[in-house]
């Protein structure tokens, strides 16, 4: 399975959350664990909107939570 | 390792040996009359139906110890819902499934084309719809681990 394109910075977001857990995000967003796991790991591009809901979640606009291709800000 | 990827692994020990020890039961029991008595078609109607009956209570019974199991042992509750990434692999896992055993079955029709005894063509289908069955669970597997 190729890598996507579309990626995130979903963990450093949730660590600068007060370490908010994979769970509490997922519980927050409505979706199992096993589904913030794999956008972490970038095996899964989200729907748009679960990206909307996981951006919301912190409380950012999308394109801060997640970028496609090269990531310019990494 | 999630709850999903222990699951699929589950139900992809469960699905073999459903079908093994079911087997290892039926198959002595095949009638010893002609190739095509009416016996023998009752034989496999029978092999087909009580398959799907035994197959969906073993199911149900080993999905609720892993259940039982997996709280114990983790602490944590088993998601009580699918989501988007859980559907989306369900979809992948039916196309495949679905695709193993069409193969299976355009087989087992072969197989009288070719002349081959009915024994031959009821093994091919009840083999198609076991190799269906790993086929779903290996696929969801596989999504799990390495993404969609």
């Amino acid at each position: 399975m190729g890598k996507h394109l579309v990626g995130n910075h979903i963990r450093k977001l949730r660590f600068n959350q007060d370490e908010m857990t994979q769970q509490q995000l997922a519980d927050k967003v409505g979706v199992t664990r096993q589904t913030i796991v794999a956008l972490e790991k970038g095996n899964y591009s989200p729907s748009l909107e679960l990206a909307f809901r996981i951006a919301m979640a912190f409380d950012l606009p999308l394109e801060e939570v997640f970028f496609y291709g090269e990531d310019t800000k990494a | 390792m999630t709850y999903q990827e222990k699951k699929s692994i589950v139900s992809l020990f469960s699905a073999v040996l459903i079908f093994a020890s079911y087997c290892l039961y039926m198959v002595p029991r095949y009638p010893e009359e002609g190739l095509a008595s009416a016996d023998t078609f009752r034989y496999w109607g029978t092999f087909v139906l009580m398959l799907a009956l035994f197959s969906v209570i073993a199911h149900i019974v080993i999905s609720i110890i892993f259940n039982i199991v997996y709280r114990v042992t983790t602490r944590e509750k088993e998601p009580n819902f699918a989501d988007e990434l859980d559907k989306l692999i369900d979809l992948k896992a039916f196309r495949n499934s679905f695709f193993a055993f069409i193969l299976g079955f355009l087989l087992a029709m072969g197989s009288l084309v070719v002349e081959q005894p009915l024994a031959v063509m009821f093994i091919i289908l009840i083999g198609a719809g076991f190799v269906s069955e790993v086929t779903g669970a290996l696929t969801r597997l596989y999504h799990y681990r390495k993404g969609v």
